[in-house]
């Protein structure tokens, strides 16, 4: 037969396609949310995301809540690495209120973030080795995340879901307790990332597996808006941290890592790095902490940040103030603000406005997530099945920032 | 963000667009143009082509709902963002609450495709050319649109809870 | 050829019964209690932050492993335990409700977070108060999110629900009358 009788004889049968359901619950996608996928055979034509299975409300929420109580809400967004987002609402309101941080308590901000940080890349990365079938890795580098549940524990009660800090400051100083544990995980934490490094990041399957997986170029990526460490596997060097500092990063040394292709390597690889330069981070905050005086974890500002319980008892004046600010009766600047703080996924931004009442009058939420998974449909279109899944892990779509 | 960069691209907008910009100030450190609805998709066009702003990046969008401003109830911000030269400006468009239609910018911004969805979902806006308007993070037979003021945040059918007892 | 000790390793009790050279006999309904409890296979169905608390449960600092339930299913046709760790949506709920129906006899159902048991903290109109208004739920596990050692609690109190549950119970008209309030056939 020759060439011009097969092309003819392929050309007469019909191409079907078939529909795949990615279900809002499936094992490998982690979080819920629902891909329908037409596919010629193993290969993905084209994708169709449905969201929204985890609305929570939470713009509505923020309309309700005085300035406080909306710290737990944000929480709940990237879950993951919830002390950033709380962080970042705080800065929001000390910019709303113009209030100015003391020093100490910036470098001490800084060490939580970074720790989030640290927190967020591990699951990431570790869960992107389950997705290609390397379960070992996970449980070896969760244990450090055990450690820094521990030094949350520590500093505000929970493991998870922190709330961590106030409007002003922190809640508590850094207990000696503390102090001790971090040292204890900066010294184990560089071993430990080591080994989970030896095991995946040169390993023949593992590149082969993930290099050239759900690509997407620069261009696309900033048409999309993409920010964090997926927009710079693509190779640009957006970090907010470095573009807008917030809570002293310009006086940090550490680098932006940057890959080239914007694959699911790539990404990998800009998590691996950036863990490292947290560990970094760490480290000089604590050196420039040293030089601060000690003691001071608040601003000083007794209208926003609650006085302590023994003066509440024994002070007129701080008894006014701790109940003005609990029924929430301060008087909140009126205006309108927007800041953004570099969250695991990225460019994290609250845009507040407030009328002067007890709660804000309206607060948008700037969610990374829910800004990049609009690509995913295009990232792997003519991909096989199982490299879907690894973009999807890859990318870091946590359901909670997702739908809000 | 200062003064400077608010008579830049003030005058850029002024003289490309005239009385379409209804007005500019400074909020916070954000430069903010109040524009007319009809024209923004061109705005944000010529702010993303020309060489000097190229302002390509869309940080985000969100819309606004006034109440009380009759005849301008509604309201949709977008931020801008130049990440070389670190501009970001804000744009505000404002529209009465019975013609909630906007021209979408899903032509400049792919990015905002979702965002104009969600805003859709949220407060009712029609975004005119875009091309899947649909509910995205509500539920498909919803047949109100949650985030306007005249809605409650409670589920009014549950009966497990007393309002009550929880002061609503 | 070391020795282990065999006070350091703590199995599971025998249930009460004859012992013999070569048999051992008791109840059935014992026997396969003991078997059901040790072995419950979960489903984890994961939806927010008390996934990661689980998979924190999962890890080896608190292994549920140990409890027998190592072998996650996905599938509910083959899961004996349906986890629900999580907010449930109003758009979800015909997902779980699905996702129930499927499982096969005898399954049971634990409700981890407050999310979960009672809607949590998030008080509006898109999200379920609790997903006993959809399914019937044996266990709840309070917390926002529960601690690793309150997952592991819950789990115990389901392995004694399941150790004394009669063998009968699923054919009784209450349970029927129960699963008939919830529209389950």
């Amino acid at each position: 037969m020759s060439k011009d009788d097969k092309n003819t004889k392929s050309e007469l049968i019909e191409k079907e396609y078939s529909t795949l359901n990615l279900g809002p619950t499936h094992p490998a996608t982690h979080g819920i949310f629902q891909n329908v996928l037409k596919m010629d055979g193993e290969i993905i034509m084209d994708a169709e995301s449905t969201v929204g299975y985890i609305h929570r409300a939470f713009e509505k929420i923020a309309e309700r809540r005085p300035y406080y109580q909306i710290t737990p809400l944000t929480d709940r967004l990237n879950y993951c690495s919830s002390p950033i987002n709380n962080m970042g609402w705080h800065m929001t309101v000390e910019k709303l209120i113009g209030i100015e941080i003391p020093k100490r308590v910036q470098y001490l901000r800084v060490i939580i973030m970074e720790l989030a940080r640290i927190a967020d890349h591990v699951i990431c990365n570790s869960v992107i080795g389950v997705d290609t079938g390397a379960m070992t890795g996970f449980l070896y580098i969760f244990q450090m995340r055990e450690r820094i549940y521990e030094i949350y524990e520590e500093l505000c009660g929970a493991r998870l879901t922190t709330n961590i800090g106030r409007i002003g400051g922190l809640e508590r100083d850094f207990s000696e307790k503390a102090w001790t544990l971090l040292d204890k995980f900066l010294k184990d934490f560089p071993k430990e990332l080591k080994e989970f490094e030896n095991l995946l990041m040169r390993n023949r399957i593992f590149m082969d597996r993930t290099i050239g997986c759900g690509p997407i170029s620069a261009e696309r990526a900033l048409n999309y808006s993409f920010a964090g460490p997926n927009l710079r596997a693509a190779g640009v060097d957006y970090d907010v941290r470095v573009m807008n500092p917030y809570s002293s990063y310009e006086e940090f040394d550490f680098i932006i890592p940057v890959g080239t292709n914007g694959d699911t390597y790539d990404r990998f690889m800009v998590r691996e790095q950036e863990m490292w330069e947290s560990v970094s981070i760490i480290h000089q905050a604590i050196e420039k902490i040293k030089k601060e005086p000690k003691g001071i974890f608040h601003a000083d500002v007794p209208d926003f940040f609650l006085p302590p319980k023994e003066e509440v008892y024994n002070n007129m004046e701080a008894l006014i103030y701790h109940f003005k600010i609990v029924m929430g009766e301060t008087e909140i600047p009126k205006g309108e603000v927007y800041h953004a703080v570099e969250g695991g996924n990225g460019e994290l931004g609250y845009y507040l406005i407030s009328d002067g009442g007890r709660s804000p009058y309206r607060l948008h939420f700037r969610r990374p997530c829910f800004i990049y998974y609009q690509a995913y449909a295009e990232m792997i279109k003519g991909a096989y099945l199982s490299d879907a899944i690894l973009t999807m892990s890859s990318m870091n779509v946590i359901a909670g920032e997702l739908d809000a | 963000m200062d003064q400077s960069l608010l008579s830049t691209v003030g005058d850029k907008l002024k003289t490309q667009f005239g009385a379409g910009i209804i007005s500019s100030e400074m909020i916070a450190d954000y430069p903010v143009f109040i524009v007319n609805r009809d024209i923004i998709e061109q705005v944000v066009k010529f702010l993303y082509h020309d060489e000097t702003l190229a302002f390509q990046y869309l940080t985000t969008l969100a819309a606004l709902h006034y109440p009380d401003n009759k005849g301008h109830e509604l309201g949709v911000m977008y931020q801008l963002h130049n990440l070389q030269k670190n501009y970001r400006i804000r744009l505000k468009i404002f529209f009465s609450s019975n013609d909630p239609v906007v021209p979408t910018i899903t032509s400049v911004f792919s990015g905002a495709n979702w965002m104009e969805r969600q805003e859709f979902d949220f407060f009712g806006i029609i975004f005119s050319g875009h091309p899947n308007l649909k509910r995205i993070l509500n539920v498909d037979d919803m047949n109100y649109h949650p985030m306007r003021k005249e809605y409650p945040l409670e589920d009014g059918t549950r009966e497990d809870k007393d309002d009550r007892m929880f002061g609503r | 050829m070391s020795q282990i000790e065999k006070s350091k390793i703590e199995v599971v009790p025998s249930p009460p019964g004859i012992e013999g050279p070569g048999f051992f006999a008791t109840r059935i309904d014992k026997a396969v209690g003991m078997a059901r409890a040790n072995s419950l296979w979960p489903l984890p169905f994961a939806t927010s932050c008390c996934g990661i608390e689980f998979m924190a449960t999962m890890a080896s600092t608190y292994d549920l492993g140990r409890f027998g339930a190592e072998r996650l299913s996905f599938s509910p046709r083959q899961a004996d335990l349906l986890m629900v760790m999580g907010t449930i949506a109003k758009k979800m709920g015909p997902v779980l409700r699905q996702v129930y129906e499927q499982m096969a006899e005898p399954r049971w159902v634990l409700a981890m977070g407050a999310c979960a048991s009672s809607g949590g903290i998030f008080d509006t109109y898109s999200v379920l108060q609790g997903i006993d208004r959809i399914i019937p739920v044996d266990v709840y596990i309070p917390g926002c999110p529960p601690r690793p050692e309150q997952v592991l609690d819950g789990i115990m109190q389901i392995q004694k629900l399941v150790e004394t549950e009669s063998i009968r119970r699923r054919d009784t008209p209450e349970y029927k009358q129960m699963l008939a309030k919830y529209n389950i056939e």
